[in-house]
């Protein structure tokens, strides 16, 4: 049993210490000094950016540099980290068990889960040197299988497998990206810049093969995988198979408890679950009031970090529903940025409308997405160009009409100072396909930007 | 079922290919002739092997960052830093250590170990080897700081083109680097030495002729002998003069509240452009933790203070006792007072109560340390001793020459970049950046600000941070960084994946520019920070 403190208010332990399950932590502690806060995790020791498990394996970091708080962090405020593997929970004795037959009592609980790589049945998915690349584990497995690698299959066309296929481009070994659709991540990315995404994996050196499945993956006869067999009939032979199809909530070992499940732990706009005290947060949450414009289920860093906060409130009383707003995300192909705000898609409604350009260089582009009704703008996907996400989001928020956010788009640019600003290329190109007369009136200078924002 | 296979990447080669290799070793053969002639080898014809050296390191530099960075796509290039012995501590990065530091060892402490010929005996080994290209420039021998200067200037542009390549996608960081080689290669090392040329006179009576080079980073500004020399040297002497205290009191401070101290230490200075070419390959090597941030503060704060005390004792000492002249100690002595105690209550008035990072502590240590230096000014004033504080005036200047200007700046600052990173100096030593800093932190339009949510926290801004700042820390709480150390370089900002940072100048909330910060939704005023 962990040691007590002689006083606390309440004992909420977190399984898990990834973004979601230490920012719950972060905010129990802001909100009360008393509770004793427990961080249950078998992942590692301490807190890292998953995001960064890339950097480690292509060295622009090592482990220590991922870790956001340093170690005595903890310590010092008083949150207890629990190297333990929680195998069973007793929700009615309000009892942890581990795999190494420790309870762990507690008052509330927090489960922030996180995700597991999607299997999708195929043969030879549990071979040795197969999987995905979410866990720290999975970096290690990676590194293992690398040593003296002649080729990885990577399947699964979103971001984890280009992020995979950097990895291993990064230490020069061969990669081939298998890819299901037409072009990489088309159902998210609109045409054009999927079509970018997937000129920029060629310009790599990267072997890309669209329109093709993984149909199975062939054992060596020792339990490793020696070749991807696709289903077009050919056999790559490769010492590594990266599983990149997407993700979906860590909770089969919950599967049999009172816990509500559907895909995720099924939890309220509080992020409570159906046992009282009983909270999910982050990947492993499947939220049930869904605001527009959001999925769900979301995998991603912000909105664990947001639901941790307001995970944290309603625990003490004070509560808060979840809400993360307008929808926003970020990513990088390998050298080109991607940022998004508000509705892109790569299947549009119908009634949606987007303008589009592109660099000359074909790896700039930005599209302004808005409603051909109203002329409302609804989204800006941005490649290779940096916009600043506060006003693309009043502008969202407001639903301010096209004309205004082009004669306004210099106070978006984000770009470092010196880098050319692509307002005038894009105002023209939209004066030319609407036969209007648009001019820029604005500046991406700082006093402009902050007087814009802080205008009620 | 067909095993056919046919891949479309060419791309295959191992971290550092055959010709990155092959630059790398021509660029040593260069370099061992320079370590030959260091110890004491007279080589034949030193005009051939100097130039032949030169000309080697700058051809295996080329080759290298050509090969490195323009066979492959713009973008950042971290691949396998930390996997690189060289870079990241390794046997190599320590023999490059030792060599650095052993080579300013000799220059500041024993120069004849580099071959100096001293009372007229001719020059020999590294620094006879350098004796050609001294005569072709100012008709006299090579002294061991026209080679220091000559092989910095060399690291400078070298590096610097190799800076250029790897960053080719980013203007800021093409436009500062050109920036940097520009005020080397010729405020730093062609102009003085042209003068001097130009003016005989003047290199008898020496005096510094760097313009950008400004009290307190040029130490001796105010010593007696470079403030005669230049009340000799005629118009050449005046206009440095008068350059050196406009740049002290009205050119920087007026720069550093428009764009921030990087219009000096990452665009103009020396020291920092050393730091930005040269060192950049080390540059993940500043410690991020709090504790060499707590080390930081006062080390470099403690040479700022030292710097003060040491200027105005040594001015103190030249000055004349009686009232021969309107500039005599007792002018000087309220002059410097009333200053002082303005400095102190102007940082008591400009702070920003609601920075984090600077609590009250602070302005009582900065406020009281003031005055009480200022204090003890005076009690020396009036006890008549002849010196302003309680040691002597000499003791002060020589205490502050060796110990920060030789061992800090040149020994520790340039010969540990393999070690501890390529901004020793600039963050825990160099005056003129602590200066500098207190005027970014106080009253400067600077600022780094973060983009909405979209900070990931994957610790790249912080790694590749010159400087030692956990700019991670704030960008993922959304708020602006607005450090006194941050020297602007700008790649936090080139490697962030996110696109989450941008380095901007702006008047209208200088006083808040810190507080602001985005949580998920609800304002940390709502809620008790313990």
């Amino acid at each position: 049993m962990l040691k007590k403190p002689n006083n606390y208010s309440m004992h909420i332990a977190i399984i898990g210490n990834g973004i979601s399950g230490i920012t719950t932590a972060r905010y129990l502690r802001k909100l009360d000094p008393n509770a004793r806060v427990t961080v249950i995790s078998s992942e590692t020791d301490h807190f890292f950016s998953r995001t960064a498990l890339m950097y480690i394996y292509m060295g622009h970091m090592g482990f220590k540099e991922t870790k956001p708080y340093e170690d005595y962090f903890w310590d010092k405020n008083r949150i207890d980290l629990k190297n333990a593997h929680i195998q069973r929970i007793d929700f009615n004795e309000k009892m942890l068990h581990t795999q190494t037959n420790e309870q762990i009592s507690y008052d509330k609980l927090v489960l922030a889960l996180g995700s597991s790589p999607n299997k999708f049945g195929w043969p030879g998915q549990d071979l040795k040197g197969v999987g995905g690349l979410y866990f720290y584990q999975d970096l290690e497995r990676m590194e293992q299988y690398s040593k003296g690698l002649q080729r990885a299959v990577i399947v699964g066309g979103g971001l984890i497998g280009i992020e995979m296929a950097e990895m291993f481009h990064s230490r020069h070994i061969p990669v081939t990206f298998l890819v299901r659709e037409t072009n990489y991540w088309n159902a998210v990315l609109p045409e054009e810049e999927s079509k970018m995404v997937s000129r920029e994996i060629i310009k790599n050196g990267i072997d890309l093969r669209l329109e093709t499945e993984l149909k199975e993956i062939l054992d060596n006869g020792n339990g490793t995988c020696k070749a991807a067999v696709t289903n077009k009939g050919e056999t790559i032979e490769c010492g590594f198979v990266g599983l990149t199809a997407g993700v979906h909530p860590n909770v089969k070992w919950l599967k049999d408890t009172e816990l509500e499940i559907n895909r995720g732990i099924k939890v309220n706009a509080y992020l409570e679950t159906n046992i009282p005290g009983v909270y999910a947060v982050g990947d492993c949450a499947e939220q049930q009031d869904v605001q527009a414009g959001r999925r769900p289920i979301e995998a991603i860093w912000y909105t664990g970090r947001m639901m941790g906060e307001i995970c944290a409130y309603n625990i003490m009383g004070k509560q808060k529903s979840y809400d993360p707003g307008i929808w926003f995300n970020s990513a990088k192909f390998m050298d080109i940025e991607y940022q998004v705000y508000g509705a892109v898609s790569g299947r549009p409604p119908e009634h949606h409308a987007s303008l589009y350009w592109e660099h000359e260089e074909g790896n700039k582009s930005v599209r302004i997405v808005y409603d051909k009704n109203t002329n409302e703008v609804v989204g800006f996907n941005l490649m290779g160009v940096r916009f600043r996400h506060e006003v693309c989001e009043k502008w969202l928020r407001e639903k301010t009409d096209m004309k205004t956010v082009l004669s306004q788009l210099k106070l978006a640019e984000f770009d470092p100072e010196f880098y050319p600003s692509f307002a005038e290329p894009i105002i023209s190109a939209y004066n030319k396909q609407t036969g209007s007369s648009v001019r820029s009136t604005a500046s991406r200078k700082w006093n402009q930007v902050f007087s814009f924002l802080h205008k009620a | 079922m067909s095993t056919i296979y046919t891949p479309i990447s060419t791309d295959k080669p191992p971290y550092n290919d055959a010709i990155e290799k092959l630059g790398a070793a021509i660029g040593s053969l260069g370099l061992l002739v320079l370590l030959i002639s260091w110890a004491g080898v007279n080589l034949p014809q030193p005009k051939l092997w100097l130039y032949g050296s030169l000309s080697a390191m700058f051809a295996g530099i080329m080759i290298f960052s050509f090969r490195r960075y323009m066979t492959k796509p713009a973008g950042i290039k971290n691949n396998g830093n930390f996997l690189s012995g060289t870079v990241n501590r390794g046997i190599l990065g320590w023999v490059a250590g030792i060599l650095i530091t052993g080579f300013y060892v000799c220059l500041y402490i024993k120069a004849e170990w580099l071959g100096l010929g001293k009372d007229g005996v001719a020059n020999t080994g590294f620094v006879g080897l350098f004796d050609p290209l001294a005569m072709a420039i100012k008709g006299k021998p090579a002294s061991q700081w026209f080679v220091y200067g000559t092989l910095y200037t060399f690291a400078i542009l070298a590096f610097g083109v190799k800076f250029i390549l790897k960053y080719r996608h980013n203007k800021y960081h093409i436009l500062r680097t050109i920036s940097i080689m520009f005020f080397q290669l010729f405020f730093a090392y062609l102009i003085p030495e042209v003068l001097e040329v130009l003016n005989p006179e003047t290199a008898t009576n020496y005096f510094g002729k760097d313009m950008k080079n400004m009290w307190p980073l040029n130490s001796y500004f105010f010593e007696e002998w470079s403030i005669t020399n230049m009340s000799k040297a005629g118009f050449l002497g005046y206009f440095f003069l008068f350059l050196g205290l406009s740049m002290i009191f009205f050119i920087s401070p007026v720069l550093t509240y428009l764009y921030g101290k990087r219009w000096y230490c990452s665009w103009v200075c020396g020291c920092g452009g050393l730091a930005e070419t040269a060192g950049d390959p080390y540059r993940h090597l500043s410690d991020k933790s709090m504790r060499a941030w707590k080390i930081e503060r006062w080390m470099i704060h403690s040479v700022l203070l030292f710097s003060f005390v040491m200027t105005i004792a040594v001015i103190y000492g030249y000055l004349p006792n009686k009232d021969s002249y309107w500039l005599n100690r007792t002018s000087f002595t309220i002059l410097v007072s009333v200053l002082l105690f303005g400095l102190a209550a102007a940082y008591y008035f400009l702070q920003n109560k609601n920075d984090e990072d600077y609590g009250q502590k602070v302005t009582y240590i900065v406020t009281g340390s003031v005055i009480a230096f200022t204090i003890l000014f005076l009690v020396n004033y009036i006890s008549g001793s002849g010196n302003a504080f309680i040691l002597s005036n000499e003791t002060l200047r020589s205490t502050y020459g060796f110990y920060i200007g030789a061992i800090f700046s040149g020994i520790i600052g340039v010969g540990f970049y393999p070690l501890l990173g390529s901004r020793v100096w600039c963050r825990f030593g160099c005056p003129m950046a602590a200066l500098m800093g207190v005027q970014q932190k106080l009253f400067s339009r600077f600022r780094i600000t973060t983009n909405g949510s979209q900070c990931i926290s994957c610790g790249n801004c912080s790694t590749y941070c010159e400087m030692g700042i956990d700019v991670r820390a704030y960008a993922q709480k959304g708020q602006n960084i607005v450090r006194a150390s941050c020297v602007g370089c700008g790649v936090c900002s080139a490697v962030c994946p996110r696109g989450v940072l941008r380095l901007e100048n702006g008047s209208v909330d200088i006083f808040s520019k810190t507080t602001e910060k985005r949580v998920a939704m609800i304002p940390e005023s709502e809620i008790g920070i313990l």
